[in-house]
């Protein structure tokens, strides 16, 4: 039983350890923000947990099993909201090799923005581009 | 059992290191974000992966605040850089336009 057990984490950590490489590799090669971020998030889900499953599975106990499915949870929530962020300010500061897209809704349309659009961080008041010659 | 350890401890070094490189070579600040947000992954899966092999449960609170620092980090840094978006309008109002990117000058050449 033991043995089996053994069997499952190890086979649980070492998926999640090659999802860890692979995720590497991706950055290393890939072109620009987006597709690194497309690499460097795979380990972020699947990895993740499936290094979590073959650790509880090694470390047992309920109280161990509870804080490493806490860590999973909070990297499923958490995920989703950097990438966003990251994607959103990346494509808005033409950090995305826009030759290499396939399809781009947002081509035109003013999504590249320099003014005041209501979303910015940092609580920016709106510009005025006549009253502040070169701001 | 050693053998396996070692993959392990490869695989996830091997990660690492990759990451290391993209972060201290990324044309832009977001590539260096999105390779910080992995290499944290990395740290945080490497410290599990050796909290099982030891079966040492003392690593486990610390896998809990590598994951809160990771999302805190990343995020406060985005929209750190989304704050320095830029408005580059002349006098006349009209649109100068963004910077050419890092990675349009690296296509180009």
């Amino acid at each position: 039983m033991t043995a089996l057990a053994d069997v499952v984490a190890f086979a649980c950590l070492l998926a999640g350890a090659f999802l860890c490489l692979t995720a590497g590799l991706g950055l290393v090669r890939f072109p620009d923000v987006l597709s690194r971020m497309h690499a460097g998030t795979k380990p972020q889900v699947v990895g993740v947990l499936l290094v979590m499953v073959g650790a509880a599975i090694r470390l047992g106990g309920w109280s161990n099993a509870w804080m490493l499915l806490l860590v999973a949870a909070f990297q499923l929530l958490t995920a989703p909201v950097s990438a966003h962020l990251i994607s959103r300010v990346a494509y808005r500061r033409r950090h995305v090799r826009r030759d290499l897209l396939l399809v781009d809704e947002f081509r035109g349309a003013g999504h590249q923005d320099d003014g005041y659009r209501g979303d910015e961080p940092g609580d920016a008041p709106p510009e005025d581009p006549g009253s502040h010659p070169g701001g | 059992m050693t053998v396996v350890a070692g993959a392990l401890y490869a695989l996830i070094g091997g990660g690492a290191l990759l990451a290391l490189v993209r972060l201290a070579r990324g044309p832009s600040l977001l590539d260096r974000v999105v390779a910080t947000d992995t290499l944290l992954v990395i740290i945080s899966a490497g410290l599990a992966v050796h909290a099982a092999l030891v079966r040492d449960p003392t690593l486990v609170p610390v896998l809990v605040v590598v994951a809160l620092l990771a999302f805190v980090g990343s995020v406060s840094v985005a929209r750190y850089v989304g704050g320095m978006l830029l408005r580059s309008r002349t006098e006349d109002g009209r649109d100068v336009g963004l910077p050419v990117a890092a990675e349009e000058r690296e296509s180009r050449s």
